[in-house]
């Protein structure tokens, strides 16, 4: 079935600067399994190397949270939206200072 | 929400002027007479004065909040003017809340701002935070996150929350009784080292200020008890697709702060729980072999054979460069052909640190004479010809 994963702003230079991509799955694990085969890099940001989602990244079905479903095994249908959603700390970031916590106390 | 008043000292009406200034509130009946008092009575304490910090003490100064805290210990630079519309050119390089400050003073002489130059900590938070009913989190980094959620929660306290990356925004209100907390949204802040690098940084100059503003419109409501709260309810906001949506967040029953059995029932220390160990480059790229910019200078001008490998962007190559050889870092490893390992390579960026990367990587796949241009095209800029702009 043909669902839509939205890559947020964050991941997308690891999924060729795309904003959404459509892939064939009947889970979300399945889903995200495409998504990484389809852009490899994109593996890493999304997954420990246990294999489980990493826990800086939330991973919703339409508008639930998959915590709060069936984790991975939560089952998809044609015409649903998979966001993707990590956590950004931006208020007025510094250029080139992801972690900007400028001075050592 | 239950706003715990200052009025005890002042008589809770508005002067004649002030119904002149409030006026189109007033004539509002979901503000009206009650809400305004309401908000004269509010007490609002801001962290940070960045790109989302101004619009919202713009805002809730003009609204009449009648007192705002404002927590910075920054100065104001030239790349702040970009988005943070409380502070002027002539601003440039006077502490930010001092700035903030006059400015918020003169759009509303009825309130009470209170210019708090410190760095938010583990130490000082609880204090800060008492004399205040409403915090708003205008930080940009995850320590200072962590310890904003973990202090409003241990006080309960609403913390209204917006946090902005190039494009995108995510906004919510956290803490509020019963509602979920940003633990329970994510237990855990990303590894420093799983970021993305500084070559995907920067913000859309506006997106602060539609973020800002969502927050002030919350905390507004959050004073004057109107309308259905942004809570439990996670805002994520795209500029690029000019696209708002919308996902549910749930308060999490095992939540380390504010679930039934917390562990986490004081302030810790966020820079170590956030695993960040100061601002260099992770110890693993210490040994990479460096050449000053002055070095590299005088070698050009020797006449040495050197190739310099330029491995930032396109767009950042645009803006300045030192004539190098444009591999961005990124395709480096499907572009190492392009090298030549019996030359002797100088690899820059902007600062030094994706350089390092870079050096890192082709050393193992066996260059042998390469060296890493310390502090990039900045020290560049600083050391050779100040003609190259630094950005």
């Amino acid at each position: 079935m043909a669902v839509k994963v939205i890559i947020p702003t964050p991941l997308r230079a690891y999924a060729d600067k795309r904003e959404s991509i459509e892939v064939q799955a009947a889970t979300v694990a399945e889903a995200l399994a495409a998504l990484t085969t389809q852009f490899g890099d994109l593996k890493k940001h999304l997954f420990a190397e246990d294999g489980k989602l990493r826990s800086f990244v939330n991973v919703y079905v339409n508008d639930e949270d998959i915590r709060y479903l069936q984790r991975d095994q939560t089952s998809v249908k044609a015409g649903d939206t998979i966001s993707i959603v990590p956590s950004i700390a931006g208020g007025a970031p510094k250029r080139g200072r992801v972690f900007p916590w400028p001075r050592k106390r | 929400m239950a706003t715990k008043t200052v009025a005890d000292k002042q008589a809770a009406t508005l002067s004649k002027q002030e119904i002149q200034r409030y006026s189109r509130h007033l004539i509002m009946p979901e503000v009206g007479m009650e809400g305004q008092l309401k908000l004269k009575q509010a007490r609002v304490l801001l962290i940070g004065t960045g790109g989302l910090g101004a619009p919202l003490g713009l805002y809730l100064a003009a609204a009449g909040v009648g007192r705002i805290g404002i927590v910075d210990f920054d100065v104001v630079d030239f790349t702040n003017l970009q988005r943070q519309v409380l502070f002027g050119t002539s601003d440039v390089g006077r502490p930010k809340i001092t700035a903030a400050g006059e400015r918020l003073r003169n759009l509303n002489p009825e309130i009470e701002i209170e210019a708090i130059e410190a760095r938010l900590s583990s130490e000082n938070a609880l204090e800060l935070f008492q004399d205040y009913d409403i915090i708003v989190d205008g930080t940009d980094n995850f320590p200072t996150r962590y310890l904003v959620n973990d202090a409003c929660v241990l006080l309960g306290k609403p913390n209204v929350y917006g946090s902005i990356f190039r494009f995108e925004g995510q906004i919510t209100v956290f803490g509020y009784p019963g509602g979920p907390c940003y633990r329970c949204l994510y237990p855990e802040p990303p590894p420093p080292g799983l970021v993305p690098s500084c070559a995907e940084g920067g913000v859309l100059g506006v997106l602060p200020g539609i973020v800002g503003t969502i927050q002030a419109a919350e905390t507004l409501k959050l004073i004057i008890g109107k309308g259905s709260r942004l809570v439990g309810r996670l805002l994520l906001f795209d500029a690029l697709a000019m696209k708002f949506r919308e996902v549910k967040l749930r308060r999490n029953p095992d939540c380390p702060v504010c679930g039934t059995d917390p562990s986490v029932t004081k302030l810790i220390d966020y820079v170590e729980f956030c695993g960040i160990r100061g601002e260099e480059a992770p110890t693993r790229v210490t040994n990479i072999p460096e050449i000053t910019a002055k070095e590299l200078k005088s070698r050009l001008d020797r006449g040495d054979d050197l190739y310099v490998l330029d491995v930032r962007e396109p767009h950042e190559y645009e803006i300045s460069n030192i004539h190098g050889h444009l591999i961005p870092l990124g395709e480096l490893p499907r572009r190492v052909h392009e090298l030549d390992s019996s030359r002797e390579i100088v690899a820059h960026c902007r600062s030094g640190k994706r350089s390092a990367e870079a050096v890192e990587f082709l050393e193992k796949a066996g260059f042998r004479k390469i060296w890493n241009l310390k502090g990039g095209i900045l020290a560049w800029s600083d050391e050779v010809d100040p003609n190259v702009p630094k950005y």
